[in-house]
């Protein structure tokens, strides 16, 4: 059921309203006349693909980005909003998908940023601050989380809780989530949602938006569905299926694809008792053809195990064999001549993997540069070529691959990395949660990729934060649990109930 | 009200972690008494006695222009920058002091507060660029700092002038060192920039320059004025090199741009920006008089003086970084 914009939420004044934005950077429009409307009280999730343009918009009712055209109004007044600063005296603050926290900054000093505890002088009173934060932190529930600490020395998830929290005790009015859970674990998305359930109980309009659609299921009052920059339409409640129907504008019937059965029992990488910094007594095989998944919790060594096999991290014993020859690494250069490739995405995006000012045709190629080169000058002509075939195979959507890779959504960015290691040739693929914070169809479009290439004869070691996908994809998942495996799960025994219950089992039996 | 999240995790004491925090401040220390060090070793070895008031006064004396320079470049570091132009407005100010500064009180305290807004105004000048034309620090500021040499040579020609003995006297006397009164103004000032909004403010700059305007932070007023800042405290650097010279030259500044970059490497501050203390480059510069004085004392070659002065910065440096690295991994 569509409703009218006029009656956005009941009889009140919508807290924030959104009429006809637009917004366009170089020649792409992000926002083409998008419009919506939340009341007080009320969960609203945008939700629609990659470059839908949910971002933007959130960007622009915070006050970070100025909108070409249209206009908005917080707590029913007309605002033209000149920075961020403006935004938050209107009561308007954001939480951004990027962290905008202070990495050499206390925990402290960035929840109370520009409102610091004052004393003699006007000078801030450090201890102070750290006793208010504290206090702060603690009234919401957060005991784990030391305010002295510097914000770089603290681990992800925990940096994204004090992202949230620092706007939460701003008390606002109208709440702006961009994809808040993208980083989360499941205990602490469980928190976020106790949060807002309270803050809409105090009438703070919340607007959120997220991939995962179990999520704004649960959440969310309301819907609204955005397309190629503006919405589609507003929803109480609405199938998944329904919805991927209209984000996407064409029909998926399944979003995993059939994954086919190993046609032979043929070992690529196989671990006997490894063991590094963060992981020990690793053992496992995986064969041609297969889809071998890590599961487990977040920080349970699934990165020190993909770093060991790619040689960025030194292992201390255990032995990696690919092809059943014992393989010595001494670091990434060693890995790749074995044929191994790894499309680790990293939990930062910016920092690794992809050199983001750089044109995605010199990333696809950076593994290979030797193999295209003649006297060390690159062979544009072989490039251009190889590259361009690839980019088609792989689908990636771009006016044309001399772009930063920058430009590139998330999706698309994580195929540039996947696509390195096949012009590489590598054979056996490691894929460290690729489909983090990407949207439906190119997950859908990167399964796909994924059981093509099994087809092909390579190997993949698929880890995901994802337990649903393990469970669709993979032919057998390894559970991981403080550094070790856990559990092996194989048909009929594999499900994301299984691997949840795997990754946690001790936790509830202590 | 919401769940707990997590078990509560042992908290370490506020002052453990200001100390973990603040190592680099505690390596330029522990480098300056090391050098101190081994400069009583030296004049022992020559003079049978320990360094007294007089090696003191010098010292502070021959030491207060670069620890003016370094803690305006201290402030631009801070947000990411650099400035080379403080050796030209050190020229700049330093001819200005010495061609008009006369021996009345009147006219001491008018073109002492004149120099400090010249500096200013130069400082404002990089600050706009950088700020709001939004070029790169490094050209901008290479750009001035030939300017301001220009200028220089303009206001005095030829090395000259006079400053009044009265003047020097006032800043820096040359038999106590009552300079350092100065320098622990400065550490004032320092400690409560660094608990002001505007300090706050120049900090998350340097962190990082996006987060900082998602924060609602002004990020082109406080890079203008930490330029300016640099500015003035240049021009305070320009007017003590000339209190001690007691006459002006035009290129006296020169070395300046450099050696205040060092003072703040060596203070620990943070090229990549957004972490560091004016007081730890203070720390530095007197690192770097105190290496000087102990070739002086080693009767080492004057040929070879830059020789062994660039290979005592790098074993400090080295020193200093691999101290750190030690220290950060026992945490």
């Amino acid at each position: 059921m569509t409703e009218s914009e006029a009656t956005a939420g009941g009889g009140s004044p919508p807290a924030v309203a959104a009429v006809k934005l637009a917004k366009s950077f170089g020649g792409v429009r992000a926002l083409n006349g998008a419009s919506f409307a939340a009341a007080p009280g009320e969960v609203h999730a945008l939700v629609g693909e990659n470059g839908a343009g949910k971002s933007t918009l959130i960007k622009i009712l915070g006050g970070r980005l100025r909108p070409d055209a249209g206009s908005m109004r917080l707590k029913g007044e007309a605002v033209e909003l000149h920075g961020p600063g403006e935004a938050h005296r209107r009561g308007a603050w954001t939480v951004f998908q990027e962290l905008t926290l202070l990495p050499w900054m206390t925990v402290a000093e960035n929840l109370l940023l520009g409102d610091e505890p004052r004393g003699a002088l006007g000078l801030i009173v450090r201890r102070r601050m750290s006793r208010d934060a504290d206090a702060a932190l603690a009234r919401l529930g957060i005991r784990h989380i030391d305010p002295d600490a510097l914000v770089e020395d603290i681990p992800l998830a925990a940096r994204q809780i004090v992202e949230i929290v620092r706007v939460v005790i701003r008390e606002p009015a109208i709440l702006l989530l961009d994809e808040p859970t993208s980083s989360l674990g499941e205990h602490e998305v469980a928190w976020l949602f106790d949060l807002i359930r309270e803050l809409r109980a105090q009438q703070t309009c919340i607007v959120f938006t997220s991939h995962r659609w179990n999520e704004i299921a649960s959440i969310a009052d309301r819907i609204t569905i955005f397309r190629n920059g503006a919405e589609v339409g507003t929803y109480r409640a609405i199938e998944e299926r329904e919805a991927i129907t209209l984000m996407t504008g064409q029909r998926l019937d399944t979003l995993f694809p059939p994954v086919p059965p190993l046609a032979a029992e043929v070992p690529m990488l196989e671990a006997q008792g490894l063991a590094a910094p963060g992981i020990s007594a690793i053992g496992f095989t995986l064969r041609r053809g297969e889809i071998l998944g890590v599961g487990g919790l977040t920080g349970h060594g699934h990165r020190e195990l993909f770093l060991t096999l790619f040689g960025a991290l030194r292992a201390e014993r255990g032995t990696i064999l690919v092809g059943g020859e014992a393989l010595r690494l001494r670091g990434p250069r060693d890995a790749i001549r074995a044929g191994l490739g790894i499309a680790l995405v990293p939990e930062d995006r910016k920092t690794e993997g992809l050199l983001l000012p750089m044109t995605i045709r010199d990333n696809l190629t950076l593994a290979i540069l030797e193999r295209i080169s003649r006297l060390g000058v690159i062979e544009a002509g072989a490039e251009a070529e190889r590259t361009r075939r690839l980019a088609d195979a792989l689908q990636i959507k771009t006016p044309s691959l001399m772009q930063p890779a920058g430009s590139l959504s998330g999706g698309n960015q994580q195929k540039v990395l996947i696509g390195r290691w096949l012009l590489a040739e590598s054979r056996i693929l490691l894929l460290y949660d690729v489909t983090r914070g990407v949207d439906i169809a190119t997950k859908h479009e990167i399964y796909e990729l994924m059981v093509r290439l099994i087809g092909e004869g390579r190997a993949i070691l698929f880890y995901s934060s994802d337990a649903e996908e393990l469970a669709h994809l993979c032919h057998r998942v390894l559970v991981m649990r403080e550094g070790r495996i856990a559990a092996e799960l194989a048909a009929p025994n594999l499900s994301a109930e299984a691997i949840v219950a795997a990754a946690v089992r001790d936790s509830l039996a202590a | 009200m919401p769940p707990e999240l997590a078990a509560r995790r042992e908290r370490r004491p506020f002052t453990a972690h200001l100390v973990g925090q603040n190592i680099g401040l505690l390596l330029v220390f522990a480098l300056l008494a090391a050098a101190v060090l081994l400069y009583c070793v030296f004049f022992w070895i020559r003079q049978q006695s320990l360094p007294g008031n007089f090696e003191l006064t010098s010292t502070v004396n021959n030491t207060m222009p670069l620890a003016m320079a370094a803690i305006g470049q201290t402030i631009v570091v801070l947000t990411r920058g650099l400035d080379l132009s403080v050796g030209g407005i050190i020229d700049l100010t330093n001819a200005l002091a010495a061609v008009q500064i006369q021996d009345n009180a009147g006219s001491m305290l008018a073109w002492t507060a004149v120099v400090l807004l010249v500096g200013a105004a130069l400082g404002l000048v990089n600050g706009l660029l950088v700020g709001v034309g939004r070029l790169q620090p490094i050209v901008v500021t290479l750009a001035t700092l030939s300017i301001f040499q220009g200028l220089a040579i303009r206001v005095l020609p030829q090395p000259g002038g006079a400053i009044p003995p009265s003047y020097t006297a006032a800043l820096v006397d040359p038999n106590n060192p009552w300079a350092l009164l100065y320098l622990g103004l400065c550490v004032l000032l320092w400690l409560a920039f660094r608990r002001s909004a505007l300090g706050v403010a120049i900090f998350a700059i340097g962190n990082d320059e996006g987060a900082a305007r998602a924060n609602g932070i002004k990020v082109v007023q406080g890079k203008v004025i930490a330029y300016t800042l640099s500015g003035v405290f240049a021009a305070a650097g320009g007017l003590f090199l000339a209190a001690t010279a007691t006459a002006g030259d035009a290129t006296s500044g020169n070395g300046f741009t450099l050696s205040s970059i060092v003072a703040v490497v060596l203070g620990g501050v943070n090229l990549f920006g957004g972490r560091g203390s004016a007081v730890g480059a203070i720390a530095g510069a007197f690192v770097t008089t105190m290496i000087v004085n102990i070739l002086f004392f080693s009767e080492i070659d004057p040929l070879y003086q830059s020789f062994y002065e660039g290979l005592f910065l790098i074993i400090a440096v080295v020193v200093g970084a691999v101290l750190g690295r030690l220290l950060r991994r026992r945490r």
